[in-house]
């Protein structure tokens, strides 16, 4: 009804509903994300230890952390959790995904057990698997398989890896969730013309399934790779950061330069960099994927 | 119409960054009562979880509830890492409880630098002549009194498996550096896979190692020269030496091969030497309580060995020096009001080491910082450990507080970090003293 009337109101200039309507939810974004990241930047160019009064330091802070070698480990770090996260989920939760979109019976008594990860907080996960990862307490002694007796999250090779797979199974739920409700979105009927024309299961899957979720893999690979930008409780529960700097990436890096070593000068910077970072990366996957159009994929439906 | 309402979002943003600006100075402007759920004369505390000292704070802030219920006092405790972070955050807000745990070292001198905290120095009449000395001083800031032991005096105590060291063939706990690595040997040989253990996740469980070895190659000199900010003092000899032989410790097995995953906060160091899995064990004497708590009957039939750390061959350093934290400290916060400040020194005075409170903290397996404490523990049945604890801290020519708590913040967190890389032997001695160096 208020569309109505704002469209009568200024006819010919706006046709959707009142921008006023924006502002509840702008207020909030504003309070609680734009007006901290603004006093970040603003701490980035201050020293402060957490007491007393913050002092001008110019670019000091940003020419110290952009040349220190444990930020720039953490930015590598950083990276290689990203690419390594994608390259373990993308395939995992598409197939599970496709798998699951399935009308049998087994297949949605699967579906549950795979949704199960969703439900468990990540720090319970990291505790958790902590626990279950443990080399002289955990699950290799109790069950007495010598070769599960890893340093897992000890040694700086396994550590990462160990992450990625934690990091997937938490995940891997729910991007697969994604891919479930857009394969049965798929029309059946596209399908049955390729069963006549002769495709087998594997040329279905590649040729027709993959391609008609292309929107749904961009947005899910989206998720993945500005989340991973930020995970920060499982593997803060995990390693915190350890062992040396192994995992100690850049969402790891600030909090310990904050609240462990008490420069948040320094931990503004690297947040900042964060922010910058982040928003670059999802602005040009959307604009690359050609996803800020939101064409419908159905065009054969 | 459209533009007007764009600029005054900006505005309006614009604005509140000052405004949060302006708060972050939370440390020079007046502010709240501390604790802000304490009323009138009431006040707050926050505390460690975990031990005995968590059991006899309790207790006695009970005694003073019962006596001072116009007064009451509300404590919270937390868990080691997660109040290091909170209570930082709580009095650089001007949040802090009134009273404020600590370790004394360089967290007080921050306080002291930016008032945080308030001089006790003559208020404490009646408990200042109660205390040790030399644990007393720890708490003094240029020869003010800002902070007093609350607790028990945790020097670092290198702990044994008898039962292991038997089936070794090891006569008796290791007195040099040399038996150290003899020892280390012989419990490999029989089957032992972890000859020491060692928490490696949590890391300041590595840094007993390097601050006992460097005392014994070089003495207490060497580090007392970090702390007083010479140049080069972190390339002292002496450190280096002491890294080297940790490196040589690591090569030889002595720690296994899984001490990276081992976590000290859940006593997972402790579990394998009383599971038999590790023969021995460099800890700070408060796991004495844990051993006591989690396998009492390891320790009742006489299988924890316990013995002052090996002596180095040539080093400087007395083998009777220790090293670890003289106590934990409470300080008054700047920020409470009078009245609060007023009850919290009344409570120190009359409540705190009183026959209670020291008789509880032995009897959780802690030497009270106390002078007469000495009786109290000959007459109790941990008077074997707790004995030896008291002789240790009292005959110390040394006693040098833990690394970590003494330096400034900066510093205690890189020197975690590349300490951490020597043990995992993917950084050399060098490379970690030139890296400290370099830290300001």
């Amino acid at each position: 009804m208020s569309t109505n009337r704002g469209a009568g109101a200024q006819p010919g200039l706006r046709t959707g509903p009142s921008i006023w309507l924006a502002v509840p939810a702008l207020s909030f974004f504003a309070a609680f994300a734009l007006i901290p990241l603004l006093g970040a930047v603003a701490l980035s160019f201050t020293h402060w230890d957490g007491l007393g009064t913050p002092t001008f330091a110019g670019v000091d802070n940003w020419t110290r952390i952009l040349s220190d070698p444990v930020t720039q480990n953490a930015m590598k770090l950083t990276l290689m959790l990203t690419f390594a996260t994608w390259l373990v989920q993308c395939p995992t939760s598409l197939l599970l995904g496709v798998f699951m979109a399935g009308k049998q019976r087994y297949r949605e008594g699967f579906s549950i057990l795979y949704f199960l990860p969703l439900l468990f907080s990540s720090a319970a996960i990291g505790i958790a698997y902590k626990a279950l990862l443990d080399p002289n307490f955990g699950l290799g002694s109790a069950l007495g398989i010598d070769a599960l007796n890893r340093d897992w999250l000890g040694d700086p090779n396994l550590s990462m890896p160990t992450l990625v797979f934690v990091i997937a199974w938490s995940f891997v739920p729910f991007h697969s969730l994604l891919y479930m409700g857009a394969a049965r979105q798929l029309p059946d009927s596209v399908f049955e013309a390729a069963k006549i024309d002769g495709a087998g299961r594997v040329a279905t899957f590649f040729n027709m399934t993959v391609p008609m979720l292309r929107s749904t893999i961009i947005t899910s690979s989206t998720l993945m790779i500005v989340g991973s930008l930020t995970y920060f409780d499982l593997i803060f529960v995990m390693t915190q950061g350890g062992p040396g700097n192994a995992t100690r990436i850049l969402p790891l890096d600030m909090y310990l330069r904050g609240f462990r070593s008490y420069d948040m000068g320094g931990a503004a910077v690297v947040g900042v960099i964060l922010v910058v970072v982040g928003v670059a990366v999802s602005y040009s996957l959307n604009r690359l994927s050609g996803n800020a159009k939101m064409d419908s994929t159905l065009e054969g439906a | 119409m459209k533009f007007s309402s764009r600029r005054g979002i900006l505005v309006a943003a614009a604005s509140a960054a000052v405004l949060a600006l302006t708060a972050c100075s939370g440390g020079a402007q007046p502010s709240g009562p501390g604790g802000a759920s304490a009323t009138g004369a009431g006040f707050t505390a926050w505390a460690l979880t975990g031990g005995t000292s968590e059991t006899t704070f309790k207790a006695s802030f009970d005694e003073w509830n019962a006596a001072h219920s116009d007064a009451p006092v509300k404590a919270e405790f937390f868990a080691n890492d997660a109040y290091k972070e909170k209570i930082r955050t709580a009095v650089g807000s001007g949040n802090a409880p009134t009273l404020i745990y600590s370790w004394a070292g360089g967290t007080l001198r921050d306080y002291v630098t930016n008032s945080n905290v308030i001089d006790l120095t003559g208020k404490l009449t009646t408990l200042e002549p109660r205390i040790v000395p030399s644990v007393l001083d720890t708490g003094k800031v240029n020869g003010k009194l800002y902070a007093v032991p609350n607790n028990n005096a945790q020097p670092v105590v290198l702990y044994g498996n008898k039962e292991l060291f038997q089936k070794a063939g090891i006569a008796a706990a290791p007195q040099t550096f040399a038996e150290l690595l003899d020892a280390v040997a012989k419990l490999k040989a029989a089957g032992v896979q972890t000859p020491i253990a060692l928490a490696g996740q949590s890391v300041w469980p590595e840094l007993m190692w390097l601050e006992y070895l460097t005392d014994r190659v070089g003495g207490p000199e060497a580090f007392t020269a970090v702390m007083e900010g010479k140049p080069d003092a972190w390339k002292d000899p002496a450190i280096v030496k002491a890294l080297e032989m940790i490196q040589e410790l690591v090569k030889a097995g002595a720690f296994g091969d899984k001490y990276g995953s081992v976590v000290a906060d859940s006593g997972a160091d402790v579990a394998l030497v009383h599971t038999g899995k590790a023969g021995m064990l460099l800890q700070g004497a408060w796991v004495y309580g844990t051993f006591l708590t989690d396998a009492p009957d390891f320790v009742a039939a006489g299988k924890l060995g316990y013995t002052n750390f090996p002596s180095v061959e040539g080093g400087k350093g007395d083998a009777k020096n220790i090293v670890g934290n003289p106590a934990n400290f409470w300080s008054v916060s700047a920020t409470a009001t009078p009245a609060q400040q007023e009850s919290a020194i009344k409570y120190m005075n009359e409540f705190m080491f009183n026959d209670a409170y020291v008789d509880g903290l032995i009897k959780g397996g802690s030497v009270p910082v106390t002078t007469d404490a000495e009786a109290k523990i000959k007459a109790s049945d941990q008077a074997e450990f707790l004995g030896f604890a008291y002789d240790m801290v009292k005959g110390a020519p040394s006693f040098q507080l833990s690394w970590d708590q003494a330096l400034p913040s900066t510093q205690a967190q890189a020197l975690l970090q590349n300490l951490s890389q020597v043990f995992l032997l993917t950084q050399t001695p060098q490379q970690f003293v030139d890296t400290m160096a370099a830290v300001k």
